[in-house]
């Protein structure tokens, strides 16, 4: 008996200790006027900013690493390493003259030899392994890069797309600093890397030599990692966590009021995926049937609260110089008739079966399904859902292309080509198995286009194109919803998915 | 002096009836109803979804409110409770005859194959079930049959070792001795002599089973990999509510709270079973 109330003891010890330990880390948060902690959904991939792929990776690594130009919040590029730059009539030499004043994180100026290292590394030049293929000496990228003067770089490209200049957003890291960039990754961004800690998160200090007078407002950020977003909501209303960017839309009416909660349209393109190579679903007349049946308002309006965008092809509408509304070819609502009569056409009057594969971590797209199953059903189309794992998904649909429909998000990064490119018959990117020869010549032309205006007129008849042929039923793009502390101010959204901590500071 | 009525009360018994059976039945009876009424009808469908209803809180038009797509949980419920019933039901015939085989036959004979297949029992015990049938899932694929065939392999090994320790301590009994002598066939002896002799034990281990079969199926389609939307199951309908806890606090209450009147329920019938049988 006496033993027994020795251990109830110990327990009641260990759990004051462990109460205590909470109490302490949520008051550290609050009280320090300098620090914030974000929280991040999954791990990093990659130190090393060339080597990083995962978007959940790159959106922190931005206030590290600084390429010669960088993203700005209207979608544009401003610079940063590089003052300024000048493209050759013909595409193919760039100038970059570079910013005085610029240091890396370990005090060194950044000179011409840590611009060619870095540009050398990415294109596969030093090793002959390309980390950014859009830069990649082999596939037209990168051919040279030539130091001028101190202050000067000149890149010859081997063929000229005026999209190319997007992705020298590529970080500038001291030369011959590579091996190291993976456990002390050194950059020139507003943040300096501090410490990181596998499965908990990352720490970055203020870099106080930053180029942009006055920023960053913090001295130290802690992106910390949340495991699921349900203990996400727990962190954010015990104070633990003050700015989490992953927000569902029932989380974030659990916390109006009590926080800011901030939405903004995401660079992800939401479709119920069609495999076109289907038996079933090669008919043109059932794949336009499926868009007629949708009813795309009330996707919004009960997965995202009516804050996504609704689209019908593969763009962007923030991209508005190469975006086209094509809402008005299947219409945003539901059309019944419509889709039964084509049906009915395509030799299917007693309606289709329909498997959608969904990735079951994503509950957005869950939800989803739900709501598109339940509408396809009145025009006779049977869908049924299948959640499968992440990897199952990456592995049987993205890659291995076994399916029939699937309801999934592909990202978009700033090049308004990017989405449609992958939909070209050769591409290992078609996972959906879209094959238009005109559409493929199309492409072609756009590429190789060197007027922007142009170039959105081509762009433009893509996603026509693929919207007519209904190569898939797009949905919408799903918005960002942000909580932050009313403490703090001055979050700013970007078009592509970064974490500018540098704009953020207290109210007071 | 403690009068009599108290003790009874303790035992579960109010002027000498069976409290235990009355209020099982009652709580059984009345959950197995609306099962059964929700597999032919239920006051709305059980997809439908609403705009307009979203986050409807409890009313007479929607007795349990509605859910983030407008359905009516009510109906969902019905429907649900059956689904989970019914898998429970399935598990349990599966894995209660599996075990009926098995434990017959390996407490009857004993010998090599009786050590086999204990080892293996015991085996299967050490893990624990919820995780052996995730990892059963993970291979056979999710879904409400494999769902089925994975709890009905987990809860095998413990209806074996019950049938098996009965058919050890009846197959010495003087009258089994005397059937044998008597010349009448091993099955005939295991079946029909043994058999009905161990069924008020079998018995109380089906309920324990087939509570422990709804906990179970709730379980694993909380975790997304039993009953897949947009069918409903009561787990599955907790799964979903859980983000729901502050905005819309019914819609996690009614499944929750019928898992908990089913379970109370057969609990306290097999309870009263028990008292009734031990009575005789």
């Amino acid at each position: 008996m006496k033993k027994q109330i020795h251990v109830y003891f110990m327990v009641a010890l260990l759990i004051m200790t462990a109460l205590g330990g909470c109490a302490g880390s949520t008051g550290e948060s609050s009280e320090d006027k300098s620090s914030v902690v974000v929280g991040i959904q999954q791990d990093i991939d990659s130190l090393d900013p060339h080597k990083a792929t995962a978007a959940g990776t790159k959106e922190i690594l931005f206030n590290i690493f600084e390429g010669l130009v960088k993203p700005d919040p209207e979608g544009n590029l401003m610079n940063a390493v590089a003052d300024g730059y000048s493209i050759s009539e013909d595409g193919l030499v760039y100038t970059f003259t570079l910013r005085d004043g610029v240091k890396f994180h370990n005090g060194n100026d950044v000179t011409a030899e840590d611009v060619k290292y870095s540009l050398e590394r990415v294109a596969g030049i030093l090793d002959g392994t390309a980390l950014i293929s859009t830069l990649s000496a082999e596939r037209g990228g990168i051919k040279s890069v030539d130091i001028l003067d101190n202050k000067t770089v000149q890149v010859t490209v081997g063929s000229a797309n005026l999209e190319l200049i997007y992705s020298f957003t590529a970080a500038i890291i001291p030369a011959g600093s590579g091996e190291d960039a993976e456990s002390a990754p050194i950059g020139t961004g507003p943040f300096s890397f501090v410490s990181y800690t596998p499965q908990e998160g990352i720490v970055v200090a203020k870099n106080p030599d930053y180029w942009q007078k006055g920023l960053p407002y913090l001295d130290e950020v802690n992106f910390k990692i949340v495991n699921s977003p349900d203990t996400a909501l727990l962190d954010l209303q015990g104070g633990s966590i003050d700015i989490y960017p992953y927000m569902t839309d029932s989380q974030a009416t659990e916390l109006e009021g009590s926080f800011q909660v901030l939405a903004a349209p995401s660079n992800v393109v939401q479709a119920l995926f069609l495999n076109n190579a289907d038996e079933t679903l090669s008919d043109v007349r059932v794949r336009q049937a499926i868009n007629y049946a949708l009813d795309k308002d009330s996707v919004n309006e009960y997965v995202f609260g009516g804050d996504g965008a609704i689209i019908s092809s593969a763009m962007l509408p923030t991209l508005q110089d190469f975006y086209e509304d094509l809402n008005d070819v299947y219409g945003t609502g539901a059309n019944v008739e419509k889709a039964k009569e084509l049906l009915a056409e395509a030799g299917y009057s007693d309606g289709i079966d329909l498997e959608i594969k969904v990735p079951s971590n994503y509950e957005v797209h869950m939800q989803t399904a739900e709501v598109v199953a339940e509408q396809l059903k009145s025009a006779g189309i049977n869908a049924t859902i299948v959640p499968v794992e992440w990897g199952t998904w990456l592995e049987d649909v993205y890659n291995g292309r076994k399916y029939q429909a699937t309801i999934s998000g592909i990202t978009c990064d700033q090049t308004p080509g990017y989405l449609l490119n992958r939909f070209q018959t050769e591409s290992s990117k078609n996972f959906i198995n879209y094959a238009n020869s005109a559409y493929d010549e199309t492409y072609l032309k756009a590429a190789a286009s060197l007027d922007l205006a142009e170039k959105a007129v081509y762009y433009k008849e893509l996603q026509t194109m693929l919207a007519q042929d209904a190569g898939t039923a797009f949905l919408s793009v799903p918005p960002i919803t942000v909580a932050v502390s009313p403490k703090l101010t001055g979050y700013t959204f970007y078009p592509v998915y970064v974490q500018d901590m540098s704009v953020v500071r207290y109210t007071d | 002096m403690v009068r009599q009525k108290e003790i009874d009360t303790r035992k579960g018994k109010l002027h000498g009836r069976n409290l235990y059976l009355m209020v099982g039945l009652f709580m059984t009876g009345m959950a197995l109803l609306v099962a059964i009424v929700g597999v032919f009808w239920t006051p709305y469908s059980t997809t439908a979804m609403s705009a307009t209803e979203r986050f409807a809180p409890p009313s007479l038009r929607h007795l349990f409110g509605t859910d983030n797509f407008g359905r009516d949980i009510f109906s969902r419920v019905m429907k649900g409770a059956g689904t989970t019933i019914l898998i429970s039901g399935l598990v349990v015939l599966m894995s209660g005859t599996l075990g009926i085989v098995i434990g017959a036959l390996t407490g009857y004979f004993g010998g090599l194959l009786d050590e086999i297949v204990m080892r293996f029992t015991d085996a299967v015990n050490g893990f624990p079930s919820i995780l052996l049938a995730l990892v059963m899932i993970s291979l056979l694929g999710s879904g409400r049959h494999n769902l089925i065939l994975s709890l009905g392999i987990v809860f095998t090994p413990s209806f074996v070792r019950i049938v098996r320790s009965e058919f050890i301590r009846l197959r010495d009994a003087d009258y089994i001795d005397r059937a044998r002598l008597m010349g009448v066939g091993r099955m005939r002896i295991l079946f029909v002599h043994i058999l009905p002799n161990i069924f008020s034990t079998f018995w109380v281990s089906v309920m324990i089973g087939f509570n422990n079969g709804i906990l179970a199926e709730s379980g694993m389609s909380y975790l997304g990999i039993g009953v897949l939307p947009p069918d409903a199951s009561l787990g599955n309908m907790l799964s979903d509510a859980q983000g729901y806890l502050m905005k819309a606090p019914w819609y996690a209450l009614a499944p929750g709270l019928s898992i908990v009147w089913i379970v109370l329920g057969f609990s306290l019938l097999s309870e009263g079973i028990r008292q009734m049988e031990g009575k005789n």
